[in-house]
């Protein structure tokens, strides 16, 4: 039998196709075609070649956002992933205690980005905030605004503060996911609490531990709000993350070209890295299985 | 290895049972013997598990104790009690590998390598896993992951009892047919006391020496599966024990004679005046189909299930089950039952009556 050729149904797919185009190609594209161009202003551009990605990847400056950023994931990653799980361990399993511990532990989920960095910005003042008056009062030199260790441990206890409910609450989930058996099968075997966690609740945990720890990489990795608010990059460029000195090219200097460069390559980072991350988790996996 | 005592046990889910519908496990005194094999039976919820985690330690009772030989354990954890139990849903360590699934017991217990590794070889022959033991247990299919929970169950030869709950639910038939009579060999070569929960009645009749049948959270009898079979003493035995079970026809009953519907059934033996609901329970097995002897039965259809033939029939609106053998024949003017008079039994309120001799 012969097929009747109708190709009406592209149709379909053409919303789609906009919704993209609109959403992610486009903007996309804007940033790449400013990454190969110049302009002296007068939005005349002319041609510019792979310029900018060299002067960037010479650059000492993006080098060492760069390093600033993978420190800052590097050290909320080893702080909230184990406190998480900990904190998982000890939440309560069933009744009013376990919903109450649950919502106190979305709470801080809820607030929106720059309103956490105002609270932190405020709490951590030496005139007026509860935490620096205090570490002040009790002969502790703490001054986020000069101190680059002061500023360093606000914003990271800001984010295990923010996130760390994340990473508790997925790992809380995958704990209740193990059926009583496990536990009871334990018993009879005579394990430790140790080799209950090890054998056990670790290896059940391992999917929501992937995806949490997946979350908190690349969200920590494009983190922007609450330190600009907090320390604005400073004192110096102490905590200027990445994205922090991205928008200090583009929008601070009106370097649109060097600035679009910086971002393809920051996005290629974050694609290598989450890929890297998601391939040796499921070759693990598998490897395992 | 122990005798296992229960004194006045009961145990409730809830905090503060009043009446005696809130107890899961109604109050029970019971020794199980060393040694012996028992299979605990019962249909869904009647309180199995909840006495079997009882015996473990993974449940604390409400009220009573359990002693094993004369020790009190009742309030002594899982690990003092050096039991072992098998789960209806396999657990296995999915990180660990085969050997050393089976080897964990052994290990937490501290016991030398040495004696591990043959015991661990020994357990795996045993449930044919020899070919399997440096494979990681995740992956596994759920057969294999149930011998291996089996076989950590087996590994310690010092244990005081070895507790089974349902575990051959996920196992395939042929498979399971195996692993019964392998269970079945290791109690007659080490004298385990066991226990295994099943409602399945064809495993727990070839599996143990005794059969305690388990109704609504209290035992309702306990006997060697002839015993279970000849004389239940409650209807949910006769009804449970048996394919198909026992017939339980509502009667009245005058000294050797019982009245069904004006007509009447001869009694091997003669009762007083009984109070409450009286009723025969007769197994298909002893009731006879014919043209001429006894009461009227309308029958409805024969199923040839081989080995014999099992009659549906209606007795005075009830339904009534005759087994006949295979090469009987069974013809269209065929409406009578008669019924082997010492093989009827009489209940009075569902528990069995004992008659005197007539």
């Amino acid at each position: 039998m012969e097929k009747t050729v109708n190709q009406k149904a592209w149709f379909l797919v053409l919303p789609v196709l906009l919704l993209v185009a609109f959403s992610a190609v486009i903007p996309l594209m804007t940033v790449v075609n400013y990454s190969v161009q110049d302009t002296f202003g007068n939005n005349q551009f002319f041609w510019a070649g792979l310029e900018w990605f060299r002067e960037m990847l010479s650059s000492e400056r993006m080098w060492d956002a760069l390093g600033r950023q993978l420190m800052f994931s590097g050290i909320i990653l080893a702080i909230e992933v184990p406190l998480g799980i900990f904190v998982a361990l000890n939440m309560p399993k069933s009744g009013f205690w376990a919903s109450f511990c649950l919502v106190l532990m979305s709470l801080p989920l809820l607030i929106p980005w720059n309103v956490v960095g105002t609270i932190w910005q405020i709490f951590g003042r030496v005139d007026i905030g509860l935490l620096g008056y205090t570490l002040d009062k009790l002969g502790i030199n703490y001054n986020y605004t000069q101190d680059t260790i002061a500023a360093w441990v606000t914003i990271v206890v800001m984010d295990v503060w923010h996130w760390t409910s994340l990473v508790a609450l997925l790992a809380y989930a995958g704990l209740k996911s193990i059926p009583d058996a496990y536990y009871q099968a334990a018993k009879i075997d005579q394990a430790s609490r140790w080799k209950v966690f090890r054998f056990i609740e670790l290896p059940k945990m391992m999917g929501v531990l992937m995806i949490a720890i997946l979350l908190r990489f690349m969200d920590s990795f494009m983190i922007y709000t609450e330190p600009f608010v907090v320390t604005g990059g400073g004192p110096g460029n102490a905590t200027t993350l990445l994205s922090i000195d991205l928008v200090k090219m583009a929008l601070g200097q009106f370097d649109l070209g060097p600035a679009a460069a910086f971002s393809i390559m920051y996005f290629l980072v974050i694609l290598l890295i989450s890929w890297v991350f998601y391939t040796v988790m499921t070759n693990l996996d598998k490897r395992e299985g | 290895m122990a005798k296992i005592t229960l004194d006045n046990l009961a145990h409730s889910y809830l905090p503060n049972p009043g009446s005696e519908d809130d107890y899961a496990l109604k109050e029970l005194n019971h020794v199980w013997d060393d040694g012996a094999a028992y299979a605990l039976l019962g249909s869904s919820g009647c309180g199995k598990s909840t006495l079997l985690n009882i015996i473990s330690g993974l449940l604390q009772p409400s009220q009573g104790r359990i002693l094993f030989d004369d020790r009190d354990v009742t309030h002594e954890p899982t690990a003092a009690r050096n039991i072992a139990q098998v789960f209806q849903f396999p657990v296995v360590y999915d990180t660990m590998t085969v050997r050393d699934n089976l080897a964990f017991p052994l290990r937490n217990r501290g016991r030398d390598e040495r004696y591990i590794a043959e015991r661990v070889q020994e357990i795996a022959r045993m449930i044919g896993m020899e070919e399997m033991l440096n494979r990681k247990a995740r992956g596994l299919t759920a057969d294999a992951k149930q011998k291996i929970s089996l076989g950590r169950g087996m590994v310690r030869k010092d244990v005081n009892a070895l507790l089974f709950d349902e575990p051959l639910t996920v196992i395939d038939p042929h498979m399971k047919w195996e692993l019964r009579t392998q269970l079945k060999k290791l109690h007659h070569d080490f004298g385990h006391t066991m226990i295994y929960v099943t409602h399945d009645q064809t495993e727990a009749l070839t599996f143990a020496d005794k059969v305690v049948v388990m109704y609504d959270g209290r035992v309702v009898q306990i006997g060697t599966p002839e015993e279970l079979f000849e004389r239940p003493e409650h209807t949910f035995v006769g009804y449970f024990i048996g394919s198909p079970g026992m017939n339980v026809i509502p009667a009245r009953i005058d000294g050797n004679k019982a009245y069904v519907n004006g007509s009447y059934v001869e009694l091997a033996q003669g009762y007083g005046p009984l109070n409450g609901k009286v009723e025969i329970g007769v197994r298909p097995e002893y009731a006879r189909l014919s043209q001429t002897d006894g009461l009227p039965v309308k029958v409805r259809r024969v199923e040839d299930v081989g080995r014999h033939k099992i009659i549906r029939a209606e007795f005075f609106g009830h339904d009534i089950n005759i087994i006949a053998g295979e090469d009987e024949r069974i013809s269209a003017d065929m409406n009578r039952v008669s019924f082997d008079a010492a093989h009827v039994n009489v209940y009075a309120n569902d528990w069995r009556v004992q008659g005197e001799a007539a």
